[in-house]
């Protein structure tokens, strides 16, 4: 049975959850083509299992990064946007005080960290969302500096020209597979917050226990 | 968002059936968002032809985004002698002992298509040409890695001008003695730092790196600088390339 409109409150916006499920889609393509493209030419002594990949090769790999980017820029975009203009960051993920963040994530490894109101983030959320945010920034300017290194030069100049940016590139790709690590972990153990990228709307019930 | 509770208070007070009718609308709402989203996916993903369609029409897109992009007046960064990359990686579709051995006498570059002067060139010939010209710049291999090399000849917009190329026409195609071939737009082939270059680190062009003669393009990825040319044409006709036709980007410029 559906729940009551009045026994719910809306946790997400519709637009934070399409760009959500549209950024998982894009973010998956270009992890997984991404690393197919670095197997091609390794930056450390190892390389990813093919099973793993994406493209089947580096021509078809290329070909996923490349259109893949498409979506994920316009989605980001359309997320950062929303965000900024409509004022949700600034309501949902800010402040974020260094000292809170710092009581919420231990606390969290104590299994104590409460996220008991879906509307509310904690600050330990808080610093992880506005972390993956600015990792995305970094993974686009910097691919656009390996894929541009003359027309974005420089930019490249940021981070090191062409070489650089390949290290920059990787360094914030592994910073975003380690995020969206962490918030699946999340997730699965507050069950409670998937449905909601979903419905957009938490019980009432739900929000108000605890605390 | 404080607006939009503010909206479900006024709700609350409201009767049911108006409720209901919006929770309905919610509800296709979302599915249309869901509809969305599986229309961006591209299509059915469980047919390998149609995805792969997709992708070489993004392919296509990013082609024209990148000739968009490309800036005729922006220089590829140079780098001091010290810079250069000992030993130079060799990187083809065979190994380094399979270069192609072009035989120097014999040779003769043939030039077809829209050129006014399709005279065929021998090595004295294009040896002859001034003025010379060198740069120490970045090699970029589509596989990711990069390494600085130093070439010498004449730029290749001066030698179009030579032949009479039509500079309006789209394309430049190459083809070379190893049975390799790719092709460019015409403003890269314009742009001040694509060299026809007959030497590389100071020497006569070693066979494993392009003897007699390697287009040098520092605004494109290595594959799109073609070795041991022995025709080129100029053609409004897409001539795509070896890798090209394969999967790679023809664009790949940097």
């Amino acid at each position: 049975m559906t729940p009551d409109w009045a026994d719910t409150v809306r946790v997400h916006p519709l637009v934070v959850r399409i760009t959500h499920w549209i950024n998982v889609f894009a973010i998956l393509i270009m992890v997984a083509s991404g690393w197919r493209i670095y197997n091609a030419s390794p930056l450390f002594g190892f390389k990813f299992p093919s099973d793993w990949t994406l493209g089947g090769w580096l021509a078809g790999a290329l070909q996923w990064h490349f259109a893949a980017m498409w979506l994920l820029a316009l989605s980001g975009l359309t997320y950062v946007t929303y965000g900024i203009v409509s004022g949700h960051f600034r309501r949902k993920l800010l402040p974020v005080a260094p000292a809170a963040v710092w009581h919420d994530v231990a606390a969290a490894f104590r299994g104590k960290l409460a996220h008991d109101d879906l509307r509310v983030y904690n600050a330990a959320q808080r610093a992880a969302y506005l972390g993956a945010i600015l990792i995305g920034i970094v993974l686009v300017l910097s691919g656009l500096v390996l894929w541009k290194p003359v027309q974005f030069y420089t930019l490249g100049l940021l981070m090191g020209d062409y070489e650089g940016a390949r290290y920059v590139h990787f360094i914030a790709m592994a910073a975003l597979v380690l995020f969206v690590i962490v918030h699946v972990v999340m997730v699965l153990l507050v069950p409670r917050t998937f449905p909601t990228m979903f419905t957009g709307r938490a019980r009432v019930s739900a929000t108000a226990k605890g605390d | 968002m404080k607006r939009l509770f503010g909206m479900r208070e006024s709700l609350k007070s409201q009767s049911r059936p108006r409720i209901e009718s919006i929770e309905r609308r919610l509800f296709l709402r979302q599915g249309l968002s869901l509809g969305a989203v599986a229309l961006l996916s591209g299509c059915d993903v469980t047919n390998p032809e149609s995805v792969q369609k997709v992708l070489w029409a993004m392919s296509r897109w990013n082609d024209r985004v990148q000739g968009w992009i490309f800036n005729p007046n922006r220089l590829a960064p140079e780098f001091p002698e010290s810079a250069i990359t000992m030993p130079f990686p060799f990187n083809a579709f065979y190994s380094m002992d399979e270069a192609p051995s072009v035989d120097a006498a014999s040779y003769r570059l043939e030039l077809s298509g829209l050129v006014r002067d399709k005279k065929p060139w021998t090595l004295p010939e294009l040896y002859a040409l001034q003025p010379q010209v060198s740069q120490v710049t970045r090699h970029i291999c589509v596989e990711g890695w990069s390494a600085i090399g130093k070439w010498s000849g004449v730029r290749f917009s001066d030698f179009l001008g030579r032949i009479g190329a039509d500079r309006s026409a789209k394309y430049v195609g190459f083809k070379c003695a190893d049975k390799y071939w790719t092709s460019i737009d015409m403003p890269t082939a314009l742009h001040p730092q694509t060299l026809l270059t007959f030497r590389f680190a100071d020497q006569i062009l070693p066979a494993p790196f392009g003897f007699p003669m390697k287009l040098r393009i520092p605004t494109k990825l290595g594959f799109k600088n073609p070795k041991h040319i022995v025709a080129m044409f100029v053609t409004n006709e897409y001539p795509g390339g070896y890798w090209e036709d394969q999967g790679y980007n023809w664009f790949s410029g940097s």
